[in-house]
């Protein structure tokens, strides 16, 4: 069965940032260009913090408004990225409800494609990796 | 690796590739070269010729922990070099747009607030927000008009900053702070109200398997080991307790290091009646900044409450808590907010109303003075005098606004102002190692040598001369850490041999005598800078002498001969 990155319980969430740094390094680098996800304090760390990621919408606006074909449903819920069909043209950026695709300095987008990396460096327990139904 | 200089004076910037500066160089070692370069030595801290160096360090934002930027500046409270750290968010975000130190110099015409959006500077409007005291609505405005939500810091000043309080920090995330030395003047003084930096961003690591290897590593340790223990759980304030236990809990200007109600403001208190909610500065695992809910009821209509976020820690609860007589857990939040909203240092700020509380006891000053009456534990008249301290409403207050060590100047009462090198009194009186560690430390901070740890482990003293050498070691040790930008409460998981293994998968070769002695230059180097901006030789504080300790009363001439001796070796 195909698994989806879930929150288990957002009350909990720091904001540590953690699965940002995760996400990028996965892929080798150090830093936030390459994250699908984001950490964000909800108006000020005062009323505590949240994550921003892709929920695995049942029928994805990003993939509707794609041009070439780079984002398609994946089996089960979220998407697959092709990069190299990307033409960086953002309409999946002003797609997305809650802002869950971001957009890389090399023009392309970042974005979860539920994987789960960084479920193994969210140190609260906000995480975590879901079955889902293909 | 890149630098950002920004000048206020003429609204333009220019992005600088070094070459020249080896790449492993970052924080403290490189905002000193930084600094060498920018800045004329004998400059007035709060004019226009004043510099400062933010930096960041080759491990961020590769790796955990290493989430501390190094602010460095001429400080106006001391008129010696100003250095301060903090965290929250400050340091990934200036990573991350591309920079290894951002350099601000010249004064704007009028009040500004600067966004760095990664290679972009924009100069903002910040005449409608200059008049705004509280730091909080501020940045709250601030957040609300800037995009770059969750890759973003910003640093602005409160009233304080504003009105030129000579330690007014610079506030960042809500919670976290630039807090000692003055750097929230140094903005005001610069018309510069905020630095909002929005980062993203990303570099390729050498050796990917490596990396992903040693960052584990880390990980582990910071979160399995008991390295990092005393900040998983009850966090700072977790001191309170024992350091009262064995007579080292400053309490009412020093004249007691017990306090009578230390069980009422100790960390377990708090962490049972108060803490709300926890946070982490930007890639720590830890989440040390432990905030507190304080409801107050409204004055006059029954059944409204305000329900306000206080960030606590073992600082301002010494400071704004034993220091003042306050015993209550509400009185010590109410007052850090305070501090918090008007963007105040809040050790500065507590030993500087402790000293103002035994002056007016001893009639040296009196109402005409203070406007109101001080004394120890009454909580309304500290909120007042501290509003008075950002509004400067007569002489008093403008002159209790530069610092203990002025104000005992004018009024008298030197030998209980507490004040090492011009820097209000860190919260730990433990012994020889602490007093000395805060005269020689070169930011006259507890967190330079760390003196006051020393002393909980020291049965006898050894001569003064090797004491000194062991807080000079430590304190060189440091250097590398606030080089690299390690959060000091990260000490024990990066040691050297740590150090040395992270650097590989980034491509950089160090040995662990290499770090050292980049440590001990590091040190040199900020040393002599303090010399040409005009250090003297510290003011040894009577009230040091006069109040038992854990080891008893201190011998003067025991902290002369260390202070002579550090003198004669490293300074000279």
């Amino acid at each position: 069965m195909p698994k989806r990155l879930v929150t288990v319980d957002l009350e909990k969430c720091v904001g540590c940032g953690l699965c940002v740094l995760a996400c990028s390094r996965k892929f080798g680098y150090a830093g936030n260009d390459y994250s699908g996800i984001l950490s964000v304090s909800l108006s000020g760390f005062e009323r505590g913090a949240t994550v921003i990621f892709c929920r695995g919408c049942e029928d994805p606006p990003c993939v509707q408004v794609c041009p070439t074909g780079a984002l398609r449903k994946r089996k089960g819920e979220g998407v697959l990225y092709k990069e190299e069909l990307c033409i960086g043209c953002k309409n999946c950026v002003q797609a997305c409800t809650i802002g869950a695709i971001f957009e890389r300095r090399d023009g392309k987008i970042a974005v979860c494609i539920h994987c789960g990396y960084c479920v193994n460096f969210c140190p609260h327990g906000v995480l975590a990796l879901k079955e889902v139904k293909a | 690796m890149r630098i950002l200089k920004v000048n206020l004076s003429e609204y333009s910037y220019e992005i600088e590739e070094r070459d020249d500066i080896e790449e492993w160089i970052g924080g403290a070692a490189l905002a000193v070269k930084l600094m060498r370069e920018e800045i004329k030595p004998n400059v007035d801290p709060l004019s226009e010729e004043n510099v400062v160096v933010f930096a960041v360090g080759p491990f961020t934002p590769a790796y955990p922990l290493a989430s501390k930027t190094v602010a460095m500046f001429k400080s106006p409270l001391t008129g010696n070099l100003g250095e301060s750290h903090a965290g929250g968010r400050t340091a990934m975000a200036i990573a991350n747009a591309g920079y290894r130190a951002i350099v601000i110099k010249g004064k704007s015409h009028k009040p500004v607030y600067v966004v760095v959006e990664n290679d972009r500077v924009y100069f903002r409007d910040a005449r409608v927000i200059w008049g705004i005291a509280d730091s909080l609505v501020v940045a709250r405005i601030i957040a609300e008009k800037e995009k770059g939500r969750g890759i973003r810091t910003i640093m602005r000043i409160g009233g304080a900053g504003v009105k030129l309080v000579r330690y007014a920090c610079v506030t960042t995330e809500t919670y976290r702070h630039f807090g000692r030395l003055g750097l929230g003047a140094v903005f005001g003084s610069k018309n510069l109200r905020a630095l909002v930096v929005i980062g993203r961003g990303a570099f390729k690591v050498k050796d990917v398997k490596a990396y992903k290897e040693v960052y584990r590593e880390i990980y582990d340790l910071a979160l399995k080991s008991d390295a990092m223990k005393k900040y998983h759980l009850i966090g700072t304030p977790v001191n309170v307790k024992p350091l009262n236990t064995i007579k080292a809990l400053p309490t009412r200007n020093l004249t007691s290091t017990t306090f009578e109600k230390a069980d009422e403001i100790s960390g377990e208190a708090f962490a049972e009646y108060n803490l709300g909610r926890r946070i982490a500065c930007a890639h720590c695992p830890i989440a040390c900044i432990h905030v507190a809910t304080l409801r107050i009821p409204y004055e006059n209509e029954p059944y409204f409450y305000r329900t306000i976020m206080v960030s606590y820690d073992y600082e301002p609860i010494y400071s704004l808590g034993s220091m003042l007589g306050v015993g209550s857990r509400e009185g010590v939040l109410r007052l850090i907010h305070k501090v918090e909203t008007l963007g105040l240092d809040a050790m500065s700020t507590g030993v500087c109303l402790a000293w103002a509380t035994e002056a007016f006891k001893r009639g040296l000053i009196g109402e005409n003075e203070t406007i109101v009456k001080l004394e120890f534990g009454n909580v309304e008249n500290y909120l007042q005098a501290m509003e008075y301290l950002y509004q400067q409403p007569n002489d008093f207050y403008r002159v209790l606004a530069q610092g203990v060590e002025r104000a005992s100047e004018v009024y008298g009462g030197r030998e209980f102002a507490l004040a090492f090198g011009g820097n209000e009194m860190p919260g730990y009186h433990a012994g020889y190692a602490t007093h000395i560690g805060y005269l020689i430390g070169l930011r006259h901070s507890h967190l330079d040598n760390a003196g006051y740890a020393l002393d909980q482990k020291i049965k006898d003293y050894p001569p003064p001369e090797e004491l000194v050498d062991q807080l000079v070691k430590e304190e060189c040790w440091r250097q590398v850490l606030s080089s690299l930008v390690v959060c000091f409460f990260a000490r024990g998981v990066y040691k050297p041999e740590i150090v040395s293994k992270a650097f590989k998968p980034l491509g950089y070769e160090l040995s662990e005598e290499e770090l050292i002695r980049y440590g001990e230059e590091t040190y040199r180097e900020k040393l002599r800078l303090k010399v040409d901006m005009g250090f003297k030789k510290p003011r040894i504080p009577d009230r040091i002498f006069e109040t038992e300790c854990t080891h008893g009363k201190l011998e003067r001439e025991y902290v002369e001969r260390a202070l002579d001796y550090w003198w004669s070796k490293y300074v000279r």
